[in-house]
């Protein structure tokens, strides 16, 4: 059974030509190169080999990314359909393009300088280079302002040191964007693969996005060149960074929310209990119906943020309440459909218990879903609850 | 070589079809359309024999205002230019045929590409209607095709297996599932592709020689007969599949 | 409507049994005034001998030098001849590979509206017909607005049908005006397929379950498949236990097919198989527990033990084709 997406609301009739084709285009993709191996990878915890060169060749990396440094150009609206199809797919792959997109080749093509444009942004388009982004730390979370990791200014450069953790594509990437305090102030640096003194080690034992690599990042007296330092000082600098990766998952979950409610429904109609299809009792039909009623609501806020932020008046509040909100939907989803797949929803033969298990990583990542909640909540009280 | 490529806009085949209110048509009402699956490895033939020999793939519909977005596909997927013929909301294979030859009179094509079927009326039939009106041979539901000067051979699909056919261009080839894996848009080329004119043009009066005077869901019921395994039920069971079902 | 034209395809020394289902829907919209004649390209008329019995009184027999190796330009060419000669302003064709790329031609050459996969033809004012589409999902009334019309039958759908009475046929024989021109395609030769159909190009599957035991039983399954023309499936238990390839597993983590006829031989009916066959034409089930799934959604079940059923069913469908 193809997949035909979800639109009751005829929210398709808001969208351009080109973003539909965008979207038929990355769902095939998605269809071809993604699903039939997902599981086994998933199962394995490994990222599905050759995938990230395709995901390049498709272009799907650099989606907002200037062409003059080998990006798409397109507009925000087509980078979302984009995740929303991948997520379809899987969280793990999505986030894999996230992170490319919005953690590494927005920060190099805002903050970096030209020379680090031209060298990087078009290996990244293509999947030749892979990014990473190193903000988070053992001990810093919800709370990155008070990161350890550290920089000292050296004759010709930069010396880092520290560690980062729950670092996606650590121990693949070619380039790490890494987020550390030069006097006390957050700056970014690019760090590359193989420079003396750092190392990417694979996180393991992960039972959520495990077809996605996790790292540490460990920074021992690591050598970075002055020209390795990006444009920006304070927090803002990562935080406008994961506005846009927040934006991407908002509606990414999406997809993931699709997929579960997809499954259900067909499942539904099929499964005879007691004589007749389960969609025909009043307990299953309230779980569809609820989930189809989320997801609209969730495409709707995702559209209109989409606009938002081509106009460039989407606040990061605004992105709060699309990532919180559609991640927080998509989780109970997978819920509502694992109990409709009854013991079916357990097993791989069924997408279900994959994304469940994803989106609790997704709820929690790229600010927990009760730290979108204190922004929100401050920027309606002017009350922080936070510190 | 210069290619045409005959492209139609269908329903999403994960379409559920509802009848719409004039009885003759389906509710268009949330439908999903997308490129004739089987005219995407028409496409992909074109460009595969482009960047083999060299030349130029122009991509034709018969559409309406709506059809651009096909058009856009196949300009996404690498065809060099598209026309749009608007005519008839739902022409009859005929009328799309006749305008078909309109088209390609004026382009003059060595190679005609069509998907064996449109997955909407499923009727296999403008290969041949468009050879017949421009005297041109055609091969239907070809899964294999090689072209060496001039010379087409093709492995065409029959009952129970297939036949290798000859022609000469120029010739008119309808595509089989096997002929190719069509690609996918990329995203820059979606992006490049907005910007490429579409050659629009009115459907000539050609008028459609038959009409529909109704549609309906067909009522499809299991027979459900539970029988035992003695031998006059097994004869039993073939003669209904043979004489009921009439499946074998 | 005054007369129709039936096209007659030749098999080995027979016509297809689809000629028969033609002519005999060809009588069933003839009513009393049209006449009916039959033309049977590059054959000769023993081939045709028995189609009194189904009332066909003229066939016309063409044969040219030109004709020697098929070609559908110049086939077209010879029955368009053939039209003229008899004035017939109706054509009926097999909707099958042959027939589907004759009839636009015919109807080209004839200015006359058609209908491609008929499964219905009814005569009332004027011929309606009716044919499935978007896959079977829905089917279309479709009238012809011009004085000729020419339709081609989907095979399996209209039933042969005897005269009451058998005719005697009057062959004559054509000799079609053709140049070399009209030879501008043709087929250099033919390979029937010998080697295996798979599950989802193939009208007929057969398919095994745990209850086919293990992988040396499944040439029951084979026999079955041979004989009826089509592809062998598998359920997920079997391809897991390794008796049969990946490639043959229908349902949720396999393929999905909707063949006309859908054999399900030993499975019980997981909903995960259901998912890849229910939109099946025809589904037989024979499993030996009565209670199993698969008997809800099958046409024709047989409770009862496949060892024994499977042979039996496979020598007298051979009896029957």
């Amino acid at each position: 059974m193809s997949f035909n997406g979800v639109d009751y609301y005829n929210i398709d009739d808001l969208f351009s030509e080109d973003e539909l084709i965008v979207r038929r285009s990355v769902r095939d993709f998605v269809e071809n190169e993604v699903l039939p191996v997902i599981e086994k990878h998933f199962r394995d915890g490994t990222f599905p080999e050759g995938l990230n060169r395709k995901m390049g060749e498709q272009g799907l990396y650099g989606i907002t990314t200037s062409p003059d440094y080998g990006g798409v150009g397109a507009n925000h609206t087509v980078y979302g359909l984009a995740m929303l199809e991948l997520e379809r797919g899987d969280s793990g792959v999505r986030s894999f393009a996230s992170v490319q997109n919005s953690l590494v080749m927005y920060p190099i093509e805002a903050y970096g300088n030209e020379q680090s444009k031209r060298k990087w942004l078009p290996k990244l388009a293509t999947g030749e280079a892979i990014g990473c982004f190193g903000l988070t730390e053992p001990d810093y979370g919800s709370d990155p302002g008070g990161m350890i990791t550290n920089a000292r200014k050296i004759g010709g450069g930069y010396l880092l040191n520290g560690a980062k953790m729950w670092i996606t594509n650590g121990s693949v990437a070619d380039v790490s964007v890494v987020w550390a305090k030069l006097d006390g102030t957050v700056h970014g640096f690019l760090v590359e693969k193989g420079t003396k003194g750092f190392s990417a080690p694979e996180m393991r034992g992960k039972y959520s996005l495990r077809a996605s690599v996790t790292s540490e990042l460990i920074l021992n007296d690591v050598e970075v060149p002055e020209e390795n330092i990006l444009s920006i000082a304070g927090l803002k600098g990562p935080l406008s960074c994961l506005t846009k990766a927040r934006y991407g998952i908002a509606w990414g979950a999406i997809g993931a929310a699709m997929a579960v409610y997809d499954s259900a429904l067909e499942y539904s109609k099929s499964r005879i209990q007691f004589g007749k299809p389960i969609a025909s009792f009043q307990l299953v039909q309230e779980k569809l119906v609820w989930m189809l009623n989320e997801i609209t609501k969730a495409q709707l806020i995702a559209y209109r943020l989409g606009r938002l932020m081509d106009e460039g008046k989407a606040t990061p509040q605004q992105v709060s309440l699309a990532k919180r909100n559609n991640v927080s939907i998509a989780l109970e989803a997978s819920r509502y459909a694992r109990e409709i797949h009854g013991a079916n929803g357990i097993i791989s033969e069924y997408p279900i218990m994959r994304h469940s298990a994803n989106l609790e990583s997704v709820k929690t990542y790229e600010g927990t879903h009760d730290i979108h909640t204190l922004i929100l909540g401050n920027d309606i009280t002017g009350i922080q609850a936070f510190k | 070589m210069n290619i045409l490529v005959c492209i139609s806009r269908v329903p999403d085949t994960a379409t559920k079809v509802v009848i719409g209110s004039d009885g003759n048509s389906i509710d268009s009402q949330g439908v999903k359309f997308i490129v004739n699956p089987y005219d995407e490895l028409a496409i992909e033939e074109g460009l595969r024999l482009r960047e083999k020999n060299g030349g130029v793939v122009t991509a034709v519909t018969i559409g309406t205002d709506k059809s651009t977005d096909v058009l856009r596909t196949a300009l996404a997927m690498g065809v060099d230019k598209v026309i749009l013929v608007k005519g008839e909301e739902n022409p009859d294979s005929f009328y799309v045929a006749e305008n078909l030859a309109a088209v390609a009179k004026d382009e003059n094509p060595d190679l005609i590409l069509l998907g064996r079927q449109s997955v909407d009326f499923d009727s296999l039939q403008i290969p041949s209607a468009l050879g017949e009106i421009l005297g041109m041979p055609s091969i239907s539901v070809v899964s294999k095709l090689t072209i060496e000067d001039g010379k087409v051979t093709a492995e065409r699909d029959i009952e129970g297996g297939c036949e290798i056919v000859e022609a000469s261009l120029p010739c008119i080839i309808s595509a089989q599932k096997g002929l190719n894996e069509p690609r996918y848009p990329k995203l820059p080329d979606i992006m490049k592709s907005r910007s490429k004119p579409i050659d629009q043009r009115d459907a000539a009066a050609a008028a459609s020689r038959t009409s529909i005077i109704g549609m309906e869901i067909p009522l499809k019921q299991r027979a459900g007969k539970i029988l035992t395994d003695s031998d006059d039920d097994i004869n039993e069971l073939v003669r209904m599949l043979h004489e009921d079902a009439k499946v074998i | 409507m005054k007369n129709i034209l039936v096209y007659l395809e030749a098999q080995g020394d027979g016509l297809k049994r689809i000629s028969y289902e033609v002519i005999s829907a060809a009588r069933s919209i003839a009513g009393d005034s049209a006449r009916i004649y039959g033309v049977l390209v590059a054959g000769n008329s023993g081939q045709a001998e028995n189609v009194g019995e189904y009332g066909l009184t003229d066939v016309i027999v063409a044969n040219h030098i030109l004709l020697e190796r098929y070609s559908s330009t110049a086939v077209a060419a010879t029955i368009f001849q053939a039209a003229e000669s008899v004035g017939a302003d109706c054509l009926l064709f097999p909707a099958n590979a042959a027939g589907l790329e004759l009839e636009p031609r015919l109807a080209v050459k004839l200015s006359a509206g058609y209908v491609a996969d008929c499964t219905g033809l009814s005569a009332d004012d004027g011929i309606i017909a009716t044919k499935p589409v978007y896959a079977g999902k829905a089917q279309v009334k479709t009238k012809v607005e011009t004085d000729k019309c020419v339709f081609s039958l989907r095979p399996n759908v209209f039933t042969a049908t005897k005269a009451d009475s058998p005719v005697s046929t009057n062959f004559t024989e054509m000799v079609p005006e053709l140049t070399d021109n009209d030879v501008s395609v043709v087929v250099t030769s033919v390979d029937k397929n010998e080697g295996t159909l798979d599950v989802l190009e193939a009208d007929m599957v057969v398919s095994g379950g745990r209850g086919v035991k293990s992988a040396e039983n499944f040439n029951l399954i084979e026999s079955l498949a041979e004989v009826l023309g089509g592809a062998v499936g598998a359920s997920r238990a079997v391809v897991d236990a390794g008796w049969r390839p990946h490639s043959e597993q229908v349902g949720q983590t396999g393929k999905t097919v909707s063949p006309t006829l859908y054999v399900a031989c030993g499975i019980s009916g997981a909903i995960q198989h259901m998912a890849g066959m229910s939109t099946s034409k025809v589904i037989v089930a024979i499993n030996k527990d009565k209670d199993a799934p698969i008997f809800k959604v099958a046409d024709y079940g047989i409770v009862g033990d496949l060892f024994e059923v499977l042979p039996k069913l496979t020598d007298r469908i051979r009896e029957v084709k």
